[in-house]
């Protein structure tokens, strides 16, 4: 593996060619904040917290860290004015959706994010997709997927995978930053495939 | 077909393709390409064809000849069919008119006037294709063709000089020679972002990795464009031709055309385009017996505006969901399974024949300094000539609207120009003398995008047309990234509040804000241009927003919640036009009773407003402003006084 000298806030970072400026970040201990990112999966770049000002080739843009390959003497800088104030409005956006959710609410006081500055859309799910790509990468089962695109987007079960095989993982659950699925997987459950002790009694 | 297994053969070929074909025998060119078919152009083919039966000219020799081609750009004045070889141009040509064009004009050489360009405001008609204004100040190097081949034959396409430049590159230059020629023709991508076409293919060929592939992107969702439609129905043997030259210069030997579903045409035509090329051997194994070999699929896209961004045509090619991916690695690293690819748009393609033909030099010669060529453009909206334009880039925007298209229609007057598709950006009259280049429109806060041009009048509202593109692009985004799908799902509820009179103090100011977190935080060039329509508006038109803002008035009349209708009792006739065509029956009166419009059952469909005779002027327009109380019933009596 090559070596490849980059600088992060003013630091030399060494980081092997291969890897994402938010790893070699981590690496020596620079927190980059990240909502869809995780280390069992293939970084995705979808939610944009992870947006940092980079100097490549003389022009300064915002690259999401979490997909950006590191490159020799690339500049990074994972805060400034510019990248303090996208992440405070990608979190504004989101706590349209998510106004409760403690990974929004804590990267919100930092940020200074105001929860009320767009009108509530209460769908919970901020779509980050940790679930579909853990259940796809992961588990392999591909229970559940998005459904529809752009502002209809939206995070579900599919009843007939679902039914089979999630009674004894819900692995997801746990990766989920808002209540947005465990409540969809309950709905599923009830709708499509109810469980034995849910269905009415039988009459005397 | 017989192989084609030399250069020699090629050229033999079209002697033999040639040495059939009577230059002097008149033709018939009919254009049925998608807009000329839309306005009856089948019709007009099947009745020349009939009355060339019923004339008893069919079998004869020398005759007439009769012709299908592509769209040569009038679409304004369709059926469009052009005789040869005078060029006589008829324009809004209906089957009705066969028999006279058969016996007046192909055996009677006179010209039918009627059917004839006229002047517009003189008394002048003008019989040559070429010499029309709207094609005089055209430079067709790419389109010009159209009218001249039956996109169906190769033969048609080799008679014009088709597969020289394949030829050409194939045994007088390198892989390496070909890469630079189109560097030294400053080529740049026409699909929008306008990068340099010769560095894309050196990165591709440079790439030591294998097998590359070649990919033509005819995912051309723009609402309105039809450049890239036009030139696979029209001559998709130029783009078929391109492709395979940047094949053998970037060493693929696999390319694709990944075309929308909704070009059946297109998909028919390069479909059977690449058939006919491998038959003759100018496709496939070892093509012109240069050793090279090059096999190429149609890809049919299911129909989403994002696969037109590289990343995701590529998702959908390998049969994902067509969502983008982040780039580095561009696809000329990491493209098509992995492999090094070079996707360029469907203009782009056809051009490469032309650099190979007539030089680098030429088409460095047409041009600004930054850009090079010709551009196709669809001019559409409120223009007098619409259709599909093609002129040297450095003309300005002035001239492509007035000279070629003839002005804006109707008497109205211009308001804005929007290029770029739905994330282009409006420009109003103050620069309509910049020139045709990437980096012009850029500064201006537009883009040259793919080809969309769209004259917008005074009677356009400049909220409603970013709230238009916002909720298509709404629509449109795939919602992977934040920034693009709320950002764009923000900015369209607040420009729908705006025209709605519901907008608030601020409001421009977080338009604004939005506006450049989603354009420098999106994951694709979708989101990255997704707010120019608001950012270019607000720009050029602030004082429109401000007006629906704060005094809650719509200054073109155009968001319904902002405006009323209200007959004047002062000059109503009580003539009852109005109040028949009224579709809502919102319109009280009758004989001498002066009419009164009821606020609560108008739709505000401006029925009332257009049918008013000019005369009297009675139904006004309001916005801003309260609608004056209607007069009572008691006062409505007309009395006419004798005299």
């Amino acid at each position: 593996m090559n070596e490849i000298l980059l600088q992060i806030d003013g630091r030399e970072v060494k980081a092997e060619e291969g890897m994402t400026v938010l790893e070699a970040a981590r690496s020596v201990g620079i927190h980059i904040p990240t909502l869809c990112h995780h280390e069992k999966l293939a970084p995705y770049g979808a939610c944009r917290i992870c947006v940092v000002e980079v100097d490549a080739r003389g022009r300064k843009t915002l690259a999401a860290s979490c997909v950006y390959p590191v490159e020799p003497n690339l500049v990074v800088r994972t805060r400034s004015e510019k990248v303090d104030k996208t992440r405070k409005m990608i979190l504004e956006l989101l706590l349209a959706h998510a106004p409760d959710a403690p990974a929004l609410q804590e990267l919100a006081q930092e940020y200074g994010a105001d929860k009320n500055r767009f009108e509530k859309e209460s769908s919970f799910c901020v779509l980050c997709g940790l679930c579909v790509r853990y259940c796809t990468e992961v588990k392999k089962k591909n229970a559940i997927g998005f459904f529809d695109r752009g502002a209809r987007r939206e995070v579900n079960f599919i009843p007939e995978i679902a039914a089979k095989e999630c009674w004894n993982c819900k692995e997801c659950f746990p990766l989920c930053p808002t209540s947005y699925l465990q409540a969809a997987y309950h709905l599923t459950e009830a709708l499509a495939f109810p469980r034995p002790s849910f269905k009415p009694a039988s009459g005397k | 077909m017989p192989r084609i297994n030399s250069a020699s053969e090629l050229e033999e070929l079209r002697k033999d393709i040639l040495s059939k074909r009577d230059p002097n025998k008149p033709c018939i060119s009919v254009c049925t390409g998608t807009g000329c078919l839309a306005l009856g152009a089948a019709r007009v083919v099947a009745a020349l064809k009939e009355e060339i039966k019923k004339q008893g000219l069919e079998n004869k020799v020398g005759v007439v000849d009769i012709k299908e081609t592509g769209c040569p750009g009038f679409c304004e004045r369709g059926p469009i069919i052009v005789i040869h070889p005078e060029e006589i141009c008829y324009l809004q040509v209906q089957p009705g008119d066969a028999e006279e064009i058969v016996s007046q004009t192909i055996l009677g050489k006179k010209v039918i006037d009627r059917l004839l360009y006229a002047v517009p405001g003189a008394d002048e008609k003008i019989s040559r294709e070429s010499e029309i204004p709207f094609y005089q100040n055209q430079m067709r190097n790419l389109i010009g063709s159209n009218i001249k081949i039956d996109p169906k034959s190769i033969d048609d396409y080799l008679a014009v000089g088709g597969y020289t430049a394949l030829a050409k590159a194939l045994f007088q230059y390198t892989p390496e020679q070909v890469v630079e020629l189109v560097k030294h023709s400053n080529l740049r991508g026409r699909g929008g972002a306008g990068f340099p076409t010769g560095k894309k293919w050196e990165f591709a060929r440079n790439n030591p990795d294998e097998p590359k592939y070649v990919i033509v992107n005819a995912d051309e969702g723009d609402p309105g464009a039809f450049m890239d439609r036009a030139l696979l129905e029209g001559n998709p043997f130029s783009v078929l031709e391109g492709l395979t030259i940047g094949a053998y210069a970037i060493g693929s030997h696999e390319g694709y055309f990944y075309v929308r579903q909704e070009y059946p045409l297109a998909v028919e035509n390069i479909t059977l385009a690449i058939t006919q090329a491998e038959e003759y051997g100018l496709l496939g194994k070892n093509i012109l017996g240069s050793g090279f070999d090059f096999h190429v699929h149609v890809h049919r896209g299911a129909g989403a505006f994002v696969c037109g961004e590289e990343t995701s045509l590529l998702a959908s090619l390998e049969g994902k969901a067509g969502e983008p991916r982040s780039r580095p690695p561009y696809p000329a690293v990491k493209g098509l399974r992995g492999k090094p690819t070079n996707i360029n748009n469907v203009e782009t393609w056809a051009n490469i024949p032309l650099i190979i033909n007539k030089g680098a030099d030429f088409l460095a010669s047409i041009g600004t300094e930054g850009s090079k060529g010709t551009k196709i453009f669809s001019l559409v909206g409120k223009v007098n000539n619409t259709g599909l334009v093609e002129v040297p880039m450095g003309i300005t925007l002035r001239d492509i609207i007035y000279k070629v298209g003839g002005g804006v229609s109707g008497g109205k007057k211009f308001k804005a120009v929007q290029t770029g598709g739905p994330s282009g950006g409006c420009i109003p009259e103050e620069h309509l003398d910049i020139k045709v280049d990437f980096d012009e429109l850029t500064k201006v806060g537009a883009i040259m995008g793919s080809g969309g041009m769209i004259v917008m009048d005074e009677d356009t509202c400049m909220v409603d047309v970013a709230k238009y593109f916002l909720n298509f692009l709404s629509g449109e985004s795939c919602g992977k990234c934040t920034p693009c799908r709320e950002g764009i799902r923000q900015m369209l509820k607040i420009l729908t509040n705006i025209s709605e009179g519901k907008g608030k103090e601020g409001d421009i100011e977080l338009l604004e804000d939005l506006a450049e977190a989603t354009r420098d935080a999106s994951l694709c060039a979708l989101g990255g241009s997704a707010p120019n329509p608001v950012r270019s508006t607000i720009r050029y038109f602030r004082d429109e927003y401000e007006a629906h803002i704060r005094d809650k008035r719509c200054p073109a009349y155009v968001c319904k919640d902002l405006i009323s209708y209200h007959i004047d009792p002062e000059k109503c006739q009580a003539c009852m036009i109005c109040l028949r065509k009224c579709p809502a029956e919102a319109i009280t009166g009758g004989k001498k009773q002066i009419h009164v419009i009821d606020q609560e059952k108008c739709t505000k469909c401006g029925t009332c407003f257009e049918v008013c005779p000019p005369r009297f002027r009675a139904v006004r327009r309001l916005s801003g402003e309260p609608v004056p109380p209607p007069i009572p019933e008691d006062a409505r009596i007309i009395t006419r006084e004798s005299k």
